[in-house]
Order: structure tokens, then C-alpha cells, then sequence
């Protein structure tokens, strides 16, 4: 695993302590990831079961959230970090509550999910897992630029929001259509709009994570269009 | 070990004294005693010394013995004017003496380069100046001072009448002065390394000179060791003769001194004379002892007296760290 | 290189170029150039041996104490060059003061070691010195302590109280900066405290350059921090940048325990 810094702390045990946060950290992605994963699979293959286990799911992403804020306090206090290691904690703390709100929004999913697979389907689901797709692949992107260090890997996780976005309007635009066309549709359309709002804003919360990435490997706070007090 | 001979002895530990034989004990003990016994002896040697002075000359001793002058050929009277003398001569000899030792010593330590060749053969200089006999002192001191520069100043100011061509307490002083430099500068220079840099460093770094800097920081608190230099030489003038005797002391004077010029005389050459030119030697035997007893107790004063003054110090430049 | 502060480039106190110090044929440090901050604290920080406390001391000239030391290069406080022929090292003094790792004061009274530099100085008025000595003892943060016992001897003082009337005595003839080489190691956390939250206060009035070993008290003390390694000037910046981005490894594996 490449890090910021090839060499290692004088003292192992800081050591070991900054590798364990790294490792959860992976983990409680990779919970996130499964999360979204299992959330769309329960939508297009209509599996309420899916979506139930998914929904219980989420208390080992709040588990890890605990875990992992908890380590980074111990950090924070014992080992007074300064420099890369200062960034990356502080990061690893904005991180898991992105993390965390991820995987809630994956619950709301699945919420809506359940309450859609009570009725017939509207209609073939096209976009939205392709917007699915689109956000899992960011999420593993980012935390793949996490691991990698990469900045430039990170940046292009941001940037790949805009499709989510068109995706959003598109399938809003769509769904409005059948709205309009007839009342009855409607329950069924305002859940997939509402799954389709989720997505975008796990989108929004996979750039976080991306413009993090970057404050923590080059030390430039990108975030809100970049503009900093120096 | 067999049963039977455990129930024989009472057991015993094994020895585990990690090398340690008994001739290594043995030696400790050894060792111990030796040097015991060496301190001993030294201290007997004094004691048998005071002893016999004290016996035979505390009887003598009185008032009147330090006030007066010798009377009817040393065989009676005191030692007064031999007190003086050496008072006189003391005096001179350190307001000669001590500040060029001090001033040397401030020399090498604070502003010589330390590899400098200069520095290099003043040390030499002083050390060989340590080891000079005293004997030498006085034939330098005859031959330069007396009869050099006292006939040069006879010549000049005084028309060639012997005035201070001849032996005079100055000259007598200032040889005696030369012979105790090198004890003041010794003094001086440990009482001056004893001041640590960071005081120094101090001062410095708040815009002094190096000049003020010794004036108001390192004499002072060297002060103490320049005193117990300055009473070491005392100590020895006090008591040294062979310089003296031909640049100034005299045998018998029916007066005091009455100048720089004059003769002087002084309890350790009086002591010699006592010993050797008196024409009644048991008349002369107690003042003699007496004589001793006196200049013993002067030394034995100025040395404590230096040792306390040195002690102080210490406890002193202890409290800096 | 300068890192100017927040939008404002503070005033520069002194200018260092391509400044060495030889002992003999060595080099102890440099070339550093740097300035330094007006008004502001700079920290030096670095192992041990890597030359910060020799480059402080080449500030006020003080390395010429050590006879094989040899210059090059140019320090200039406010324009006027340190080094020059025929600049005099104790007038240098005079507007850089300097406070030691272990306090030094002497063995006179309280009030004697603050008034020390203004009567060297030359100051005769009494009543003047009384007023300085007591401004010094303030600006000091020690005033309050001392003030009813200024006849006592300085070495009857615990050591925070000993370093703070060095700090005094220094502040005594008005330097315009002040060197500090450690001037808190020798000290337990509280006193450390105290001194740090002296320095603080007087760098509001003077320059402050400061050289620690501690970099958690460069981080809580300087504006501006300085790393030295081996003799050599490695990164100098505003310290809340190196202590969360420097710019060089060497920097980074230094204050984040990589090596040393």
C-alpha cells in the first residue's frame, strides 16, 4: 500500500495505530460500496429481502463510523500529529461522516425500494441503474485514490459528477412525463424520484470525498470552488 | 556433598563473592592500614614538632616579649622590632607583588591566545619561577637590585652616597615579591577558572567589553581565590629567609626601620641569629623557642585563614549550580 | 524565502545572505539565507548538531567567543551590516540581546542583574535605573514575585524564576531582538509555560528568534519556523504551513517522527 510517505514512524506503535485507521477506513468503504450495490440489485430485480438485510446492514457502517472517530480521538491526543499525518486524521474524520451519510442514504433507498416492490413496476428501469453504476464506480474510485494517494485520480472523481447530475435531471424529467400523464402513476414515480434524489446526493457526497483526498495528499483545500483565505 | 559430611559441618553456602578472593580482602585491609598509619605518622611528626616548641617556648611568651626590643646582646628582652620589620616588609612586598600577579594571571587566562607562543613561555617562565631556590632569589636580588638599580638610583639622585646601593627593606620587598608571583598567579588563574563562561557569556551578550566584563563580573566573583593567593604569599613571605639576607635584613638594629632604605629585621632570621651568633646559648634557648612559637602561630593563622576564605568560596560557586 | 503572513508581509528585521560559520576548516553552518520578521517570533528547529544554535549566535556575533570561528556572508539588522570592518561587536549587542539555555544570572542581587547592561551602558541616574529595572522586571512577568526582595541574591531564585530574570535583564537595555538558544529546556512544564507565554507578550515589542528542540513549542510559539538539518537551511516558512504542508520530505519525516 502506497502511502504519503514511503518512510515509516520512528515509534511503531504510531504506526500500527495509523495502519489500523487506514485499514478501517477501507473496510467501512467497502461496507459502503456493498451498500449501494445491494440497494440497486433489490430495485431492479425487485428482492424486498434484498433490501430488508441491506437495511440492517447499515448498523456496521454506524458501528465502523464509532470505531474509527474513536481511534482518531485517541490519535489526535496522544501523538500530537503534525503535517501529512495532521491532514490525513483530520481527513479520516470528515471521511467517515460522508461514509456514514452514504450509507443512511442507502437505507433510504432500500426504504423506498420495499415500498415499490408493493406494487407493479412503472417501468423498465434503464437510467437509474446506469446512474448506480455511475456512483459506485465514483465511490470506488475515490477510495482507490485514497489508498493510491493519488490527487489526480481524486480529481477525476470530481469531476464525473456532472454525469450523475444529467442522469438526475433526465430521469426527473422522465418521471414528471408519467406523472403528468396519469394520476396513478404518481405514488410509484415521486419513490423512484426520491430513490433517483438519493443517488445524486450520494454523488455529492462521493466529491467530498474526492476534493478530501486531494487536501490530504497536496495539502490544497479544493473545496468550495478552491477559493482559500491565503 | 555427601550426606555424612553434611551432618558433620553445618552446611555452607556456596560462595558467590563474583571473584572476590581473600587476597583480594586481605589487600583491601592492607590497603587501609598502610595508609592509615602514613596519616598518622604526619600528623605525629607535626605533633611532635608543636610540642616541643610549645613546651619551651610558651613559658616566655608574654606582652611585653612582643613589645619590646632585645636587650643585652638577645640574651633578654623581646622581639618587637623583628615584628615590625617583617610587618613593613610584608606590606611593601604585596602592594609590589600582587597586583602584577593578579594582572599576569588575568592575562593568561582572559586574553591570551591559548596556543599562542607567548602564552606558551609565560607559563614556562612562571612554572620555572616556582621552582627557583630560594637562595637564588637572594643573590638575584642582591646582584639586580641592589647593586644595579639601587647604585644607578645612588648615582643619579643621590651623588653616589650609598644609599640605597646597599641591602634596604624595598629591595628586600620587592625580591621577595618576585619569589611569591608565581604563587598568586597559580591562585589567581584557578580562582579565575573556577568562574564559570556562562557568566561571562552573560555579560557579553548584554554589550559589555571583555575589559568591563572582568572588572565587573569575573574579579569579583573570583575575588575570594585571589585573597587565599594573596595570603599564601604572605604566608610564605613571612616566613622565608634566604631572600632577605642580602637584600635587607639585618642582624641587630638599635632602631626601626626609618624608611624604604633602612635594614629590617625579622623573627625567621632572627630565629638563625638566635641560633647560631648568640654568646650565651641557654640565656638565648627560650627566646629562641619563643621566637619560633610566634612565627609557627603566624603561618598556622595565615594558612587557616586562607583555607577558610578558599572553603567559602566554594560554597559560594556552589549555589550557581 | 520569506512566507508573508495572511495577505500581509510583516517588515523585515534582519536580512541573512549566504551566511556560513567555519570552526577551522569545517563548516558548522550555511550558507543560510533568510530574513527575519519584525515584531514577530521565528523559531529554529532541527536535531541535535544540525547547526541552529551556531547560526543563532552568528546573529550577535557571539560565535567570535571561539577562536578557530570564521564568517562569510552578510547580516544586516535594519540596514546596518553586523559584520562589517570596523563594526563593533559589543555595540551589535547592545541591539541583540541574547538569553542562554541555562540561566546565568550573576551572583549579585535581583535588581544589580537587570540594572548590569544599563550600567555598563554608561547610565548613572539612579532613579532612571530604578524605573528600567523595574519595567524590564515587568515586561518579565516578574515584578509581582520580586518586588519587595530586589536586594536578595538571584541565586536563592527556583530556575523559571532564574531564566525569566535573565529574560529581564536582557530586556533591561531595550534590544530591539532577542535571541532565545532553548531557553525553556532546562525547565519543568510549567515554567516552560510561563516563558512561552512570556515571549508571547514581548513579541509584540521585540523580535524574537528562538531555537528549540522542542517542535510542539515552536508550533505553540512562532510565527515563523525555520528546519536545519546537518548545517544546512532546509525549509523556512510560516510555521502553521510547515507544520501542516512543508514543502520538503526532509521537513516532513523530521516533524512527523520519520526519523531523529
Amino acid at each position: 500500500m502506497r502511502t504519503v510517505t514511503s518512510r515509516e514512524h520512528t515509534n511503531r506503535e504510531y504506526e500500527q495505530e495509523l495502519r489500523r485507521l487506514r485499514e478501517q477506513l477501507l473496510l467501512m468503504g467497502a461496507k459502503v460500496e456493498e451498500m449501494i450495490r445491494g440497494s440497486i440489485r433489490a430495485l431492479v430485480e425487485r428482492e424486498t429481502a434484498v433490501a430488508e438485510q441491506m437495511i440492517a446492514f447499515d448498523k456496521k457502517i454506524n458501528q465502523l463510523e464509532l470505531e474509527i472517530d474513536e481511534l482518531c480521538m485517541q490519535i489526535l491526543a496522544r501523538r500530537q500529529p503534525v503535517a501529512s499525518d495532521l491532514r490525513f486524521i483530520t481527513m479520516a474524520l470528515k471521511l467517515v461522516t460522508d461514509l456514514e451519510r452514504i450509507g443512511d442514504l442507502g437505507v433510504n433507498i432500500c426504504e423506498r425500494v420495499v415500498e415499490l416492490n408493493a406494487e407493479p413496476p412503472l417501468k423498465p428501469y434503464v437510467d437509474m441503474p446506469n446512474m448506480a453504476r455511475e456512483v459506485q464506480e465514483m465511490l470506488h474510485e475515490a477510495l482507490d485514490a485514497f489508498v493510491a494517494a493519488d490527487a489526480d485520480r481524486a480529481q477525476r472523481v470530481i469531476v464525473r459528477d456532472r454525469n450523475v447530475d444529467a442522469y438526475y435531471q433526465q430521469i426527473f424529467r422522465e418521471l414528471l412525463t408519467y406523472m403528468m400523464e396519469d394520476p396513478r402513476n404518481i405514488f410509484r414515480a415521486t419513490r423512484l424520484q426520491s430513490i433517483a434524489k438519493y443517488l445524486e446526493r450520494i454523488g455529492d457526497h462521493v466529491t467530498n470525498l474526492g476534493e478530501m483526498v486531494v487536501f490530504m495528499v497536496k495539502g490544497k483545500d479544493i473545496r468550495h470552488g478552491g477559493r482559500q483565505l491565503e | 556433598m555427601s550426606v555424612g559430611a553434611a551432618a558433620a559441618k553445618p552446611a555452607k553456602l556456596p560462595a558467590r563473592d563474583f571473584g572476590r578472593t581473600v587476597g583480594n580482602r586481605l589487600g583491601d585491609a592492607a590497603m587501609a592500614l598502610s595508609s592509615g598509619l602514613a596519616a598518622a605518622l604526619v600528623l605525629a611528626i607535626l605533633a611532635v614538632i608543636l610540642f616541643d616548641v610549645i613546651k619551651n617556648g610558651v613559658g616566655h611568651l608574654s606582652m611585653t616579649f612582643l613589645t619590646q626590643a632585645p636587650k643585652e646582646g638577645m640574651t633578654a628582652g623581646g622581639i618587637f622590632p623583628a615584628i615590625v620589620g617583617m610587618v613593613e616588609m610584608v606590606v611593601l612586598m604585596t602592594v609590589a607583588g600582587v597586583p602584577v600577579g593578579v594582572a599576569t594571571a588575568i592575562y593568561l587566562h582572559e586574553y591570551a591566545p591559548a596556543s599562542a607562543r607567548l602564552t606558551r613561555l609565560i607559563r614556562i617562565a612562571v612554572a620555572n619561577l616556582a621552582g627557583v631556590p630560594s637562595i637564588v632569589f637572594g643573590l638575584f636580588g642582591l646582584g639586580f637590585f641592589v647593586q644595579f638599580l639601587g647604585a644607578g638610583i645612588d648615582k643619579v639622585f643621590f651623588h653616589g652616597d650609598k644609599v640605597y646601593g646597599q641591602p634596604a627593606l624595598i629591595w628586600a620587598a620587592l625580591t621577595m615579591a618576585v619569589l611569591t608571583l608565581p604563587v598568586v598567579i597559580v591562585a589567581t588563574e584557578e580562582a579565575l577558572r573556577a568562574v564559570p563562561n556562562e557568566l561571562r557569556e552573560a555579560s557579553l551578550a548584554l554589550g559589555a567589553t571583555k575589559f568591563q566584563t572582568v572588572i565587573h563580573v569575573v574579579v569579583p566573583q573570583a575575588s575570594a581565590g585571589i585573597l587565599t593567593g594573596m595570603i599564601l604569599a604572605v604566608s610564605r613571605g613571612a616566613g622565608e629567609v634566604a631572600p632577605i639576607l642580602f637584600t635587607g635584613a639585618a642582624y641587630f638594629l638599635p632602631h626601626l626601620p626609618k624608611g624604604l632604605s633602612s635594614q629590617f629585621m625579622t623573627p625567621s632570621y632572627h630565629v638563625y641569629v638566635l641560633a647560631t651568633q648568640s654568646p650565651d646559648v641557654d640565656a638565648t634557648k627560650p627566646i629562641l623557642y619563643t621566637t619560633v612559637l610566634v612565627l609557627l602561630a603566624l603561618t598556622f593563622v595565615l594558612n587557616i585563614a586562607a583555607i577558610v576564605v578558599r572553603a567559602r568560596m566554594r560554597r559560594q560557586s556552589g549555589l550557581a549550580h | 524565502m520569506t512566507a508573508p503572513a495572511a495577505n500581509v508581509t510583516p517588515a523585515t528585521k534582519l536580512t541573512v545572505r549566504d551566511l556560513t560559520v567555519y570552526y577551522g576548516e569545517k563548516k558548522g553552518v550555511g550558507p543560510v539565507t533568510m530574513d527575519i520578521a519584525e515584531k514577530h517570533v521565528t523559531a529554529f528547529i532541527g536535531p541535535s548538531g544540525c547547526g541552529k544554535s551556531t547560526f543563532l549566535r552568528s546573529l550577535n556575533r557571539m560565535n567570535e567567543l571561539i577562536p578557530s570561528c570564521r564568517i562569510t556572508g552578510e547580516v544586516k539588522l535594519d540596514g546596518d551590516t553586523i559584520y562589517g570592518p570596523g563594526v563593533d561587536a559589543v555595540s551589535v549587542r547592545r541591539r541583540i540581546g541574547m538569553v542562554f539555555q541555562r540561566s546565568n544570572p550573576f551572583p549579585k542581587s535581583i535588581s544589580e542583574n537587570v540594572a548590569y547592561g544599563l550600567r555598563i551602558g554608561g547610565l548613572k541616574d539612579e532613579r532612571e535605573i530604578a524605573m528600567r529595572v523595574e519595567r524590564a522586571l515587568q515586561h518579565a512577568a516578574l515584578w509581582d514575585e520580586v518586588k519587595d526582595r530586589l536586594n536578595d541574591n538571584a541565586l536563592g531564585m527556583s530556575g523559571g524564576q532564574q531564566q525569566r530574570l535573565c529574560i529581564a535583564r536582557a530586556l533591561a537595555v531595550e534590544p530591539e531582538v532577542l535571541l532565545m538558544d532553548e531557553p525553556a529546556s532546562a525547565l519543568d512544564p510549567i515554567a516552560t509555560a510561563h516563558i512561552e507565554e512570556l515571549i508571547n507578550e514581548i513579541s509584540s515589542d521585540y523580535t524574537v528568534v528562538i531555537v528549540t528542540h522542542n517542535m510542539q513549542q515552536a508550533a505553540r510559539v512562532a510565527d515563523y519556523t525555520a528546519f536545519f538539518y546537518m548545517g544546512e537551511l532546509v525549509e523556512f516558512d510560516r510555521t502553521d504551513v510547515l507544520f501542516t504542508k512543508p514543502s520538503n520530505q526532509r521537513t516532513e519525516d523530521y516533524i512527523t517522527g520519520r526519523f531523529g
